[in-house]
Formats: C-alpha cells, structure tokens, sequence
C-alpha cells in the first residue's frame, strides 16, 4: 500500500496510476482517504463539470465518447466518471459503459472510471464528489459525469455538474411525462438523442416550449443529436459551453459554487456525527436494544434518536476535536 | 467498503462474446464489480482499462485460437503499466497443449470450454480479498 503523500503527489502530477488508486481508496474509504482528499482540495476548482442524465438506453454513453472525442480535438483533457446500479441482491455490478467509450485507444488524455451505485440512490455513487475532485486536481479540463439512467429521480448530479445536460429520445412518453417534476426541470440543456427516430421534431418542439415556459433567466436549449454518427455533437458542445458563458456572465456560478460547498459540507457532518452515533450506539449494543423497543412501540423514533444524540453527542464533538488537530 | 474489480476483456477478432457475458453476471451474481469493455480491445487498451478501473483481476475471453500471441502481449502491457501484479485469467477455447506455455508466461489459471462459473468465483475468492 502506498503512502498518502506518495497518492497526493502522483495525483497532482496527473499520473493516471496514482489517481486509479486514490479512486479507489475514496471509493472504498480506506483509511487515509480523508487526508488524500483535504490535501487536494486547494488544487480543485478548476475543471468544468458536465453532467448527463436520462433514462437507459437512450445514449448517455455513446454521447460521452463523441463530446471526449470533441473535447480532445479543442485540446482539452478529460476526465469520464460512468456509474451504473449495484445489483441489490448480490451487491455485485456489471459495469458496461466502456463499450460505447472506444474512440480514445491510445489516448492518455482521456482517463475513464465506471463507478457502481453501491446502493445510493439519487443516479451516482456516494464516491461520485470525491472523484470529481481527484480528477480536478489530478489536471483534467472537462469531466463527463455519466449518471446511472434510472429515470425520474437523478437529481444529485445537480450538486456537482455546472451544466446538466438531460437526454431523451422520441416515443418515451407524452407531454404529462415530459412535464413531471424532477429529471426535466434539472436540464440546463435538453439533447434529443437518436434524432433519426419517427417523432424526434416533436419532441424537440414540446422540450422547447417546456423550456421557454418555466425558466427565468437561462432558457435551456434542445438540442438534437446523432450520436453514433456524431451529428449534431458540435452543437451539443456549443451548447454546453454557452451555458457556461451564462453562468461567468452572471452571478449563478459563484450560486452554483456556494451550492455546492454547502452540500459538501452536509455530506461531510453527516457522516461524522450521523454515522458515529449510530456506530458507537451498535458497538455498545445499545441500538438494537432500542430498535427492539422501537418495534414493539415502547418508545418513537423522536424519542430514539434524541436519546442517542443526547447519549453520544459530547463522545462525538471530542472525536471531531481529535480529528481537527 | 471493499469490492473485488474484475476485467473481463475479450482481446483480438472473436465474433461473440456470449461466454465472456455468462461469467461476467457469475462474477456479479457472486458481488463483484465487473467491468466489460466489449469485443476486439487491443492489449494497451486491456492494459490501459485495467489501470484507469483499478481492478485487481483481469479475464480475458479468447475464441480465435490466437492465444498464445495476445496473452503475453496483454501481459507485456501490463507490467509495463505497472499492474503486472493482477490475478490473470483466461477462459475461452484454450487447448489442453497450451496450458503449461500460458501459465509460464504469467497466466494464474486458464478456464476451457465447460469450467463451471462456480470454480471462477471460487478460484478468485480464494486469491483476492474483497
């Protein structure tokens, strides 16, 4: 096992190798993973993020290949995160987006990970922060986030995406899906994929009245695309990019930014104090004592988890202290 | 939490990969994390997809008989990547014969036609901890 500094030194030098492994150390939260990633914060910040989300098989994947491949042709290195479900049954995963990912054989300017959900829910991984960071910091430009495509309910790529590109194709489902709060409302462009398929104008046109309809501000643009045979990808890119041009313009980056700092945050208090009470409650058996009484309502959830927080508060803040030194 | 990773890449110009699929949903039905990149990867894309996923089993699945050539290139690739220290498996149609050339050249097991998927995930359970 290699030593934290080793891991920080070769991510900050974009060795592809020490960023595989910091992957992984984030991903499994091996100790000294935390100290990987605060010694990298100072260096991150300055990759753009694009998320894309939207139902399977519509082409999330083939899409990721074609805008790398566009991006390496404007000279910008890319980072790809792809995350696919975890198999609730076996905890295993088969993760497949590499297939649709060809066109950089070769190329160390596009480094790829496939990341399973681990039973997250929200379209990524609990990881899915921490490996845009490491990527960031190890010097990619652009990362592609591919979220698992589940549907309706991919909202967390919002946390960590400046620009949230939702792809759909024809014949899906009719307006009333299309106007169902959720995946639609995240889009800050809308990219028809498959555009050769019967109904794809259509959709194009109920997506840009959807669009000119509910926003204030940025009007997200729809975009048709081919993406197998790469048609319409140049405008997807410009597309992307406008909306970058958008948010530097006014203030909803620094928005977006303080956004997504705060939910960092959140992330991070939650894991300390939610994660410890409830280890050290099960270490002491006193949660299953209580889950027992829980079930047999002698007592309510409320009550529990004052009870806890009252039990384990001072023990927690003395750990946090520790951890601050 | 840790995972066992798993590649399973089919190198060279078979024309199906329905075996490689049957022990890729093996090794998840078994909670692994496998990782699929489809039909005709070269050896540096192998090797590459092997580092950037950060697995530590590779299996190849090879039909076409061109074995004892992409073997040891795939091999060469990886050591040269700096991962030549991954469990390495290959499955497919290996003829007894070639068995002995393959494990000398770094090959840990060598799966034929009719291996039960249960001897896989036994075979790289008891090798990697997950």
């Amino acid at each position: 096992m290699r030593s934290v500094d080793e891991i920080v030194n070769g991510v900050l030098e974009g060795d592809t190798r020490a960023l595989a492994r910091a992957i992984t150390m984030v991903e499994n939260e091996r100790e000294g993973y935390e100290q990987v990633l605060e010694r990298i914060y100072p260096h991150t910040g300055k990759a753009y993020v694009v998320g894309l989300t939207g139902a399977p098989g519509v082409g999330k994947s083939t899409l990721v290949d074609r805008l790398a491949k566009f991006a390496r042709g404007h000279g910008h290195s890319v980072g790809i995160l792809a995350v696919d479900p975890t198999s609730p049954f076996s905890g295993g995963a088969i993760l497949g987006d590499r297939v649709r990912m060809q066109s950089h054989s070769g190329d160390p300017g596009v480094f790829i990970r496939s990341l399973a959900t681990r039973g997250q829910l929200g379209g990524l991984s609990r990881a899915s922060g921490g490996v845009i960071q490491l990527m960031d910091a190890a010097g990619r430009d652009l990362i592609l986030v591919e979220t698992v495509g589940s549907g309706q309910s991919e909202v967390e790529i919002m946390r960590y995406a400046h620009t949230v590109v939702v792809v759909v194709i024809a014949g899906l489902g009719d307006e009333i899906q299309m106007i169902k709060a959720g995946i639609l409302e995240i889009g800050d462009v809308f990219c028809v994929n498959k555009a050769d398929r019967e109904g794809s104008d259509r959709t194009a046109a109920d997506l840009r009245m959807l669009a000119d309809s509910c926003s204030k501000g940025w009007i997200p643009p729809v975009v048709k695309t081919q993406a197998r045979s790469g048609e319409g990808v140049d405008q997807l890119y410009q597309a992307i990019f406008g909306h970058r041009q958008y948010l530097e313009s006014t203030g909803d980056m620094r928005h977006r930014q303080l956004r997504s700092a705060e939910a960092g945050i959140r992330d991070i208090i939650i894991e300390q104090v939610v994660d410890r009470t409830l280890d050290l409650a099960r270490a002491e058996q006193v949660l299953d004592e209580l889950l027992e009484r829980l079930t047999a309502r002698q007592t309510n959830p409320y009550q529990a988890a004052k009870h806890l927080l009252n039990a384990y508060g001072s023990q927690i803040l003395r750990m946090c202290e520790g951890d601050a030194e | 939490m840790e995972r066992i990773r798993v590649l399973v890449a089919k190198p060279g110009l078979d024309g199906h990969d329905r075996g490689a699929r049957v022990v890729a949903r093996a090794l998840r039905d078994a909670g692994m994390e496998v990782i699929y990149t489809g039909l005709r990867q070269t050896p540096e894309d192998i090797a590459e997809a092997a580092v950037q996923e950060d697995v530590q089993v590779v299996g190849l699945s090879i039909l076409s008989g061109a074995h004892n050539t992409l073997v040891p290139r795939v091999l060469e690739q990886l050591r040269a990547r700096g991962a030549g220290n991954v469990l390495f498996l290959v499955g497919g149609i290996i003829p007894e014969e070639d068995v002995e050339f393959l494990k000398s050249a770094g090959v840990h097991a060598v799966f034929g036609p009719g291996t039960s998927t249960d001897d896989i995930v036994e075979f790289i359970k008891s090798h990697v901890k997950g």
